[in-house]
């Protein structure tokens, strides 16, 4: 009421010319500005979509071939005289194999037989023999089978090992190639997605060699690293959030958590070793201890991101239950925990995401053992995902090269996938308050 | 710079007719509340009727809110909150360490300014509190409790159909009735209305305004305002509060017309505020 009576300041009514030069330029110096911001985080954007571009792309082409394998197929008859059936691993495979194979090429030369043979898979008869020990139906009978090129003779298939190339500079000599073109006259190669990639565990031969172990490996191992870190990380989270006195204690416990998130991993693989195998002597290579390490990496994310989500549930939900005379534990557990849950999860798949591809911590409990079936729980020598990559990364043999990349591709599949679930629950449940 | 003239609070000028033919349901004496070393509350003293309306009424910041916050103790849960000096319902100090916070929350229900249903289902809301204090013997019992509340606080025609509906769903004015019908259903003697109608249009404030008038009769409610004409129109008592200080308390008519202290009149007047 006072301020309407107010006298007026002579000066006071100034006009702005807006339409003035100088205005004029200011402004539109201020678009620019807005411009250019927006420009910059464009190029960033393009910068970093094409980088991944580049990293899928690169691993796409060395390693969709590893997605087929070469393939024979034969006809392998099963003479019931020769397999005993009480005893039917110890008949003798190697030779009924064998016959199959030399069939498929008469007038095959004894002193030929050794280069034939190695354009299969060395383990070709233990192919057949598990086949039949989960068939027995099909002793007695010709059937046909279908097995793995050899390395050589698979990397020949996809062009990796080129024909021109002189003769003692490739691992396929002449007549194999004959054999080859002889065996693809015959319309007994074929190239079938490669199923063993996913079924087989780690082998010395690449044609057998598969990713099974190091999934079900890192899938204990993950497992483990959940169990330990989510409720871990809950109740810390919850108590320093919730209960903890604010002081000089709490202070260093929260500035000790923060930094702990910045610790590379390979020390928590340095303190898994001296600590988990040195002082307790679990197993070495068991997932139970890769689970561990993996989760003192994983609890600092929790627990921020848990305290970080309690935080963010308003203040009224808490007042609302208090006020109706809930005790605090209620309060927390009836309406806070769950309303926070959507968050807490997001940031917990997203911490896990990042254990799934943690190699170096693993690498020092010795997960990167070579083993050959995947395991059947937490105690069994298991190697993970990261850490099977690394192993194949450093086989000599060509056909890993590829394998290496595909596995590459695998694991990030798993990413993918985990980030997506993150990303679809936190649209699903996120509230609006 | 008021706070320096610290002369002795001039409270009750006379004792309040309501408190002739209504028995005093909580008493403050001396009340002093302090925010770490800032005081928001300077030796308050005043004697709350039962079955009245009694509104605290004054600028923003007067502390109002925050002796409404010391009668069911929600300002334990801000750390750096002292309280000291007596506070007691029916006869019976809410400070005492003998005192369990849980009950004393059960006895002294709460709404707030802004509505804060849990987002959950309305029966979910209002079934809460006879839930965790276990009211219900059985789930039948429960549903008349529910049903029971949302009568009272005048929302269950709206909401019969659709129990089971988010409480977050319904209009802003609904979701303070329900508010009020999830206070009511652990039966409590006192309700704290924190400016339950600053967030609602005149048609919802109206229609709480009914409702505090039809609850009188059973409880004790203290309704914190801003809007004097709403004072004045549900509340019989009414207590002006300035700087954390009781400035006067009388009848609502009373300090209404005939102001005893310049600064109740000033305010109510609107010369500031």
């Amino acid at each position: 009421m006072a301020a309407t009576d107010a006298p007026r300041v002579p000066d006071q009514p100034r006009r702005v010319d807006w339409q003035s030069r100088a205005m004029l330029s200011r402004r539109r110096r201020r678009y620019a500005a807005e411009w250019r911001l927006k420009t910059y985080g464009l190029c960033a954007i393009v910068l970093a979509i094409g980088l991944l571009a580049v990293l899928v792309g690169s691993l796409m082409a060395t390693g969709y071939k590893a997605f087929t394998q070469s393939m024979v197929t034969v006809e392998i008859s099963l003479d019931p005289a020769r397999i005993d059936r009480n005893d039917v691993f110890n008949a003798n495979w190697r030779a009924m194999v064998r016959e199959g194979l030399a069939a498929a090429m008469p007038g095959l030369a004894k002193s030929e037989e050794r280069d034939y043979f190695a354009m299969f898979t060395a383990s070709a008869h233990f192919l057949v023999r598990d086949r039949v020990v989960a068939r027995p139906d099909l002793i007695g009978q010709t059937a046909e089978y279908t097995l793995p090129l050899s390395d050589p003779l698979d990397q020949f298939n996809k062009g990796e090992i080129r024909r021109d190339t002189p003769p003692e500079q490739r691992r396929v000599n002449d007549r194999q190639i004959a054999w080859f073109d002889a065996l693809v006259e015959k319309g007994l190669i074929t190239r079938p997605f490669n199923t063993g990639l996913f079924v087989n565990a780690d082998s010395r031969f690449p044609e057998l060699a598969g990713l099974a172990g190091a999934i079900s490996g890192s899938f204990w191992t993950l497992l483990v690293c959940f169990l330990i870190s989510f409720p871990t990380g809950i109740a810390a989270a919850i108590y320093l959030e919730e209960f903890a006195p604010r002081g000089k204690a709490t202070d260093f416990i929260e500035v000790n958590i923060n930094n702990l998130a910045a610790v590379p991993s390979v020390v928590f693989g340095l303190l898994a070793l001296a600590v988990f195998l040195g002082v307790f002597g679990l197993p070495r290579s068991a997932p139970l201890v890769g689970g561990m390490t993996l989760a003192l990496m994983t609890l600092p994310t929790i627990i921020i991101v848990t305290r970080n989500a309690l935080k963010s549930v308003p203040a009224s939900i808490r007042e609302a239950a208090l006020g109706i005379g809930a005790s605090k534990h209620e309060a927390i557990l009836h309406h806070i925990l769950p309303l926070a849950m959507p968050t807490i999860l997001t940031g917990t798949i997203i911490g896990l995401a990042q254990a799934l591809g943690e190699a170096a911590p693993l690498l020092l409990i010795g997960m990167n053992a070579f083993i050959t079936s995947p395991p059947a729980g937490i105690m069994d020598p298991a190697t993970a995902l990261p850490t099977q990559i690394f192993i194949w990364a450093d086989s000599p043999e060509r056909g890993f090269m590829a394998r290496t990349s595909a596995a590459i591709l695998v694991l990030l599949g798993f990413l993918i996938v985990m980030n997506a679930i993150a990303i679809f629950l936190r649209q699903r449940f996120e509230r609006r308050w | 710079m008021d706070q320096q003239t610290c002369s002795p609070a001039v409270v009750t000028p006379a004792e309040p007719r309501i408190m002739k033919n209504k028995p005093v349901k909580i008493s403050a004496r001396n009340v002093k509340v302090f925010y770490g070393d800032k005081q928001a509350i300077y030796d308050l003293s005043i004697d709350i009727p039962d079955r009245a309306v009694s509104s605290f009424i004054g600028p923003s910041g007067c502390g109002k809110s925050t002796f409404l916050r010391c009668i069911n103790r929600m300002n334990d849960t801000i750390e750096s909150c002292r309280v000291s000096g007596e506070i007691e319902i029916d006869g019976k100090s809410i400070y005492d360490p003998s005192i369990d916070v849980v009950e004393l929350r059960a006895r002294v229900g709460m709404v707030f300014q802004k509505p804060n249903p849990f987002p959950k289902s309305i029966y979910e809301n209002v079934a809460y509190g006879p839930r965790i204090h276990g009211l219900a013997g059985s789930r039948r019992e429960l549903d008349e409790i529910v049903t029971r509340s949302l009568k009272r606080a005048g929302l269950f025609d709206e909401v019969k159909d659709r129990l089971d509906e988010t409480g977050t769903g319904l209009s802003g004015g609904q979701q303070q009735r329900l508010c009020i019908a999830r206070a009511i259903a652990v039966d409590p003697e006192v309700i704290l209305m924190d400016e339950p109608c600053s967030a609602l249009d005149p048609i919802a404030t109206a229609r709480i305004e009914e409702l505090i008038d039809e609850l009188r009769g059973n409880y004790c409610i203290i309704i914190v305002t801003h809007s004097m004409q709403q004072a004045a129109r549900v509340s019989q008592l009414t207590a002006f509060f300035h700087l954390g200080r009781l400035i006067e308390v009388g009848d609502t008519d009373e300090v209404f017309t005939n102001p005893q202290e310049k600064r109740t009149q000033d305010y109510i007047t609107g010369r500031f505020g």
